[in-house]
């Protein structure tokens, strides 16, 4: 039996799981939808382009007493915030009389965070001494917490970037305002990526989240669809045939893969229309890699499979792996910020090269070159798992 | 039974013998529970050679290793010439295989169904087009032949399962219990496209039962397996002559108060080989010797037994089986039934189920 027939009954038996799939009505609905709830979950939860955060209720405490009776020093950076913010709409203002009210209305939840301006605030900037302004936060939301901080930071160092300009200028009248601005700021930073536009968080998840889904899709349908052609008994039909059993698990793998890659073209549809995600690299090695991590993923399944005597065993063993693997390899959170035991583990997870190539060539535009090492890691991956599953498979399958 | 185009290219694989499946020394454990116990037999080309034995025997383990789909602890098997374990690929060629689970796809059609698994065989695609709307035809589904199997009765969906195995006209079928869950009306056509299918293609055919009429009615030979063993191997007529020739009688007793202390002191007579309790009144007594009949009599009364009638019967293959193992049947199956105490042939006992 040659490599012609072993790859002829193969494509048999892909062919009849594709076959069985399309008459499966709500398992052709599930194949969509799983995608469309993951990309809607991440794609809205998480700030994508251009939307930055807005209308937080935010409190302004003035306990400003005043540089003898004037107070004017805190009026002023109250009507600055003011301003910046009816252009910004960044917050919802409203005032608090002092801090324990303040404190109590973001404990109940009713502020996300307050401004306050401390008792000294005048007398310091009237003496000439830095004057501070307190950010008070809700830790219990450390997400809301930061992007508050970032953002009043930035208007607060702009408002006071804009105070030092006109002292400068009250110094010498002789210089300018961009003079000023360059004696106050000497350097101005500009940030750039490697290809033009702005990537935002949905752009870092959605190359992971397509690697993910197509390998998991893979990965949970090999075992379930052969555990249950086991169960059911259909299983000894093909095992009774005069073919090779190689050929069992290829078509298999076969039909899964089409069902995965199917899958993987609506999450890149989804990505493109709905997320504005543009691929900057070519389409064809996006597809190509995620053909490739399904190879370095068939291997594992296959073995697990041959392990599991029933469906429910492979399941259950298909998604103590699955969850470690969605944490750890950087699909949802850059490894780079992991403690260093987390990214050991990582370092020995298929998915970690997989999203990682997926993400250098869809975000960076990257070519083959490029993500050379993430390819071999994979390939060698793979053809190992595979080495060890065939063995495996062979000797189970007439236990 | 079939067209020229599908009748088999006849040429007589059996061993010197005659015999077209040799059984040596076949066992298979799984773990340390001995599944098929050391047996050996053989069966005779063109057979309907039959398997009958309780629940959890081992029947449909010998079945899977003949058919490759398991792998011998011990021993072999040659079907047709070729090693099961060593030839594994030959044999497949020439087998067809009808298991306890119907092999079929409820997603799709019964000609899908079909098809696929012909084209698994290598059949070339005319061939096997012809072969299967001749096969459909045969038992009758041609009207159904594009209807998804999932709608189909169990009698339908085992006609298809039967014809399944016939795709590669095999000259060895396997049959593990081809007419369980089916009405009696299925029950007989399946048997008797059986029988026709050895007699008009030759087919060796190999089938397991714990009905005993499909015992009776279809084989030529029977082999009795329990616990893993054969213990009695001969034709139907031979193996009742086990119980009528020698001085053996079935008795059946009507006890309008019938408790297990009558069961019990019954037992322990010298000339009652077994009992069996049929329902809350009836009993089944194999019994031996002159005096067995008042012996019984006595014990029953001695208990304050009333018996309301007793029968002389004929011999059923039930009661060889009883007889031999000391059990019935249907005992392992539902274990409500006390089990006999008193064997003729030790079997292993506390089995690891
Ligand atoms: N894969 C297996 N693993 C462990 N034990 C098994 C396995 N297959 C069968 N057995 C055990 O081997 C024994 C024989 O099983 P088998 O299925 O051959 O019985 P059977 O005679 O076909 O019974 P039935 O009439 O119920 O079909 C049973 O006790 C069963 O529990
Ligand atoms: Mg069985």
């Amino acid at each position: 039996m040659g490599a012609k027939s072993l790859f002829s009954h193969s494509m048999r038996i892909a062919q009849k799981d594709l076959h069985e799939l399309s008459r499966n009505r709500l398992g052709l609905v599930m194949l969509i939808v799983m995608p469309l709830f993951m990309m809607l979950m991440v794609g809205f939860i998480y700030p994508s382009s251009g939307t930055t955060v807005s209308n937080l209720p935010i409190a302004l405490v003035n306990e400003d007493s005043g540089y003898g009776n004037y107070t004017v020093a805190s009026q002023a950076f109250v009507m600055g915030v003011q301003q910046i913010n009816s252009q910004t709409g960044l917050m919802v203002l409203s005032n608090v009389s002092n801090v324990n009210d303040l404190k109590d209305m973001i404990q109940r939840g009713d502020l996300d965070g307050g401004i306050i301006i401390p008792s000294n605030f005048s007398a310091c900037v009237m003496s000439g001494q830095q004057a501070t302004i307190i950010i008070m936060t809700d830790q219990s939301n450390p997400q809301i917490s930061t992007a508050i901080q970032s953002v009043l930071t930035s208007i607060f160092n702009q408002m006071g970037t804009m105070l030092a300009q006109l002292h400068v200028q009250m110094l010498n009248p002789a210089i300018n305002g961009s003079n000023s601005l360059a004696i106050v700021q000497p350097y101005k930073v500009q940030t750039e990526g490697v290809v033009a536009g702005n990537s935002n968080y949905f752009d870092f998840v959605a190359p992971g989240i397509l690697a993910m889904t197509v390998m998991m899709s893979v990965m949970t349908g090999l075992p379930a669809a052969i555990s249950m052609e086991k169960e059911i008994g259909t299983m000894d039909g093909m095992m009774v045939a005069p073919i090779n059993r190689l050929s069992i698990i290829l078509g298999k793998t076969l039909g899964q893969t089409a069902r995965g890659l199917l899958q993987g073209l609506i999450i890149m549809a989804l990505a493109v229309g709905l997320f504005g995600v543009s691929i900057q690299g070519n389409i064809l090695l996006v597809l190509g890699l995620l053909l490739l991590g399904v190879f370095s993923f068939v291997g594992l399944g296959v073995v697990i499979t041959s392990f599991a005597k029933d469906q429910e065993t492979a399941m259950m063993m298909m998604m103590t792996l699955m969850f470690p693997m969605m944490f750890l390899s950087g699909v949802f959170f850059p490894i780079q910020l992991m403690p260093w035991y987390m990214q050991d583990i990582s370092k020995v997870l298929p998915l970690t090269y997989a999203s990682d190539a997926l993400r250098r060539v869809m975000v960076l535009g990257a070519g083959v070159p490029a993500i050379a090492n993430d390819l071999i890691i994979l390939i060698v991956f793979g053809a190992v798992m595979i080495a060890i599953a065939v063995p495996v498979f062979r000797k189970t399958m007439t236990r | 039974m079939l067209s020229d185009s599908t009748t088999l290219v006849s040429s007589d694989y059996t061993t010197e013998s005659g015999s077209m499946i040799k059984v040596e020394n076949l066992t298979k454990k799984f773990g340390d529970f001995v599944a098929v116990d050391d047996i050996s037999f053989d069966v005779r080309k063109g057979e309907i050679f039959g398997l009958l034995g309780p629940n959890g025997a081992g029947k449909s383990t010998i079945l899977r290793i003949l058919s490759t789909l398991s792998s011998p602890t011990k021993g072999t098997a040659i079907i047709g010439g070729h090693d099961i374990v060593k030839n594994d690929t030959e044999v497949r060629k020439m087998i067809g295989i009808v298991s306890e689970k119907m092999i079929m796809y409820n997603r799709l059609t019964a000609k899908e169904n079909l098809w696929f698994f012909g084209c698994l065989f290598g059949i070339p695609k005319d061939v096997l087009t012809k072969r299967i709307d001749e096969l459909l035809e045969l038992v009758q589904l041609t009207k159904w032949k594009d209807a998804q199997v999932g709608t189909f009765s169990t009698g339908m969906r085992q006609r298809v399962n039967v014809i399944r195995a016939l795709l590669n006209m095999p000259q060895v079928l396997f049959l593990d219990e081809p007419t369980l869950g089916l009405d009696p009306q299925s029950s007989v056509e399946i048997r008797e496209f059986i029988k026709k299918l050895n007699k008009e293609n030759g087919t060796t055919i190999m089938i397991t039962t714990h009905m005993m009429v499909d015992a009776d009615l279809l084989c030529d030979r029977i082999a009795i397996v329990d616990h893993g063993k054969i213990v009695a191997l001969d034709t139907s007529k031979n193996l009742k002559k086990l119980i009528s020739g020698a001085d053996t009688t079935v008795l059946k007793l009507e006890i309008a108060n019938l408790v297990p202390k009558i069961i019990d002191s019954i037992r322990a007579i010298e000339c009652v080989d077994a009992v069996s309790q049929e329902d809350d009144t009836h009993l089944r007594i194999i019994v031996h010797g002159d005096e067995a009949f008042d012996n019984v009599v006595d014990a029953v009364r001695a208990e304050d037994g009333k018996i309301n009638a007793m029968e002389n019967l004929q011999p059923t293959l039930e009661d060889v089986f009883l007889h031999i193992t000391g059990h019935q049947v249907r005992d392992s199956a539902d274990q409500k039934i006390p089990m006999g105490r008193h064997r003729r042939f030790e079997a292993p006992q506390g089995r690891a189920r």
